[in-house]
Order: structure tokens, then C-alpha cells, then sequence
């Protein structure tokens, strides 16, 4: 797995490339993490060049979205995401729990 | 057709997770299975690996992971064995998804996952074994 930070005006967007399973997902709390200690909740995650997902990675998600969606302060928005990767967030009911984008753009823009 | 046999053994590390899901890939592949459903098995045995690090040898390199797949004309057949403690399926309570986020709990889903992706899903323990884990994926019938 590879992640690309970027900052924003607005938000910060962090580009997932690879596997997210057991052995990566400390990698991208990590760097969520980062984020909303400096104060920044509105982050956009470009899943495009994301190969796969586990439930470790979607607990990441989940934790990051209760963060961020607290207080009204912000939230967690998933961008071009793969149709299998689709598939395990709606079977995990997650759809419903995160806005997602057809591309970063777009997001950026609702922001 | 006669059936193909083909099995590995992996450090129960995460590290391992990847080498794993390559391996079950190319099983997956052999059977036939489109995209969707290879990543359906992939992602069952992602699941189904991490818990044995995490609840049946409660930490990363406490044993081996031994994956075997039979190669059926309709189905594969995976079995996951390891020496960890022996796992109770039953003692994880089933994921709520219909919730509201700040009431949704961040465990439980692997299990739920292995569950709704793969057909079949039997743990066993066997004595001088060890937790013997078998997922069965079937092909869908073409009319």
C-alpha cells in the first residue's frame, strides 16, 4: 500500500494505492490521524488506485468518520471507488455512512 | 475433470496477507471464477487469515497458516489450518448495521464478511491438528 497526503484550502486529500488489509490499515490510520490532530476533519480519500479492502481497513473508515463527523466539525469522503470495493462497503452498510464521489474534483468542490 | 490440489504454508504474520491473497488468487482464477467473485474469496480469506493471527495465535508470529485448495469443476474448496487456541465462531457477536454511525461498533465484521461471501463456512478442532477452517465458494450455473 502507498499513500499520497495533500493539502487543500478546505480539506486534505489522501490517495490509498494498493491493499488495505491487517497489515496496512495502521498505515492509513496513521496518516488520518495526522490530519485531525492538527485540527483539519473535512478529508477526501481517493480509493481509484485502492486494489482491496479488509474489515481492518473499513474499521479505520469507520473510526475516522466518528471523528470527524463530531461535533459537526467535518467528514470523511470517498472518491472513485472500485466496483468491488463498492461491493464490501455496501455489504458492511457503509454506503449509507459516507458521501461518495465519482472523482476527487467533485469532492473537493463540495467542501 | 479430475480435481487439482494445491496448498502452501505462510508465517502467521500480517506481512503474510499478501502472499496469502496471491496465492488464493490464482486458485480462485484456475476455478473460473469472474472478478467479482474472486475478490469475494479473497477477501474471505483475508478475513479468515487475520483472525487466526489475532484470536487463535493472539499475535503475529506465533505459528504457521496452512492453506490448502481443492479445485472442483463447480467449486473450490479452501481449508485454513493453525495450532492457536481453538476459535469459537460464536463467541463474535454479529456486526448491526442498521444503526446509526456514532452507534456503530469498528468489530465483527470479518467474520460477517467470510459469512456472506463464501457458501460454506465450518470451524472445526481437531485434536493433534488444530482449528481446521473450510470454505466452500460455488460457481453460479450458467443456463
Amino acid at each position: 500500500m502507498n499513500i499520497e497526503s495533500k493539502s487543500y484550502k478546505h480539506c486534505d486529500l489522501i490517495k490509498v494505492t494498493g491493499r488495505v488489509d491487517s497489515s496496512t490499515a495502521p498505515q492509513l490510520a496513521d496518516a488520518m490521524n495526522a490530519i485531525t490532530d492538527s485540527g483539519r476533519f473535512r478529508i477526501i480519500l481517493d480509493f481509484s488506485e485502492m486494489d482491496f479492502i479488509s474489515s481492518a481497513g473499513l474499521r479505520v473508515l469507520i473510526n475516522a468518520q466518528k471523528n470527524c463527523k463530531r461535533y459537526n466539525r467535518g467528514e470523511v469522503i470517498l472518491t472513485a471507488v472500485p466496483q468491488n470495493v463498492y461491493s464490501a462497503l455496501d455489504l458492511a452498510g457503509f454506503t449509507s455512512l459516507f458521501t461518495i464521489k465519482e472523482n476527487t474534483l467533485d469532492a473537493v468542490g463540495s467542501f | 475433470m479430475s480435481d487439482e490440489h494445491i496448498q502452501a504454508a505462510f508465517p502467521g504474520s500480517f506481512a503474510s496477507l499478501r502472499l496469502i491473497s496471491s496465492f488464493i488468487r490464482e486458485a480462485a482464477e484456475k476455478t473460473g471464477f469472474d472478478d467479482c467473485a474472486v475478490y469475494a474469496v479473497e477477501t474471505a480469506v483475508d478475513e479468515a487469515c487475520s483472525n487466526i493471527i489475532e484470536h487463535a495465535y493472539e499475535s503475529e508470529d506465533r505459528g504457521q497458516i496452512q492453506c490448502e485448495c481443492c479445485i472442483k469443476p463447480d467449486r473450490l474448496i479452501i481449508t485454513l489450518k493453525d495450532q492457536g487456541k481453538p476459535f469459537d465462531p460464536s463467541a463474535i457477536c454479529e456486526p448491526n448495521l442498521e444503526v446509526p454511525l456514532e452507534d456503530r461498533q469498528d468489530h465483527g465484521l470479518g467474520l460477517f464478511f467470510m459469512r456472506q461471501m463464501m457458501d460454506e463456512v465450518h470451524f472445526d478442532f481437531v485434536e493433534g491438528v488444530g482449528n481446521v477452517l473450510t470454505m466452500v465458494k460455488m460457481k453460479e450455473k450458467k443456463d
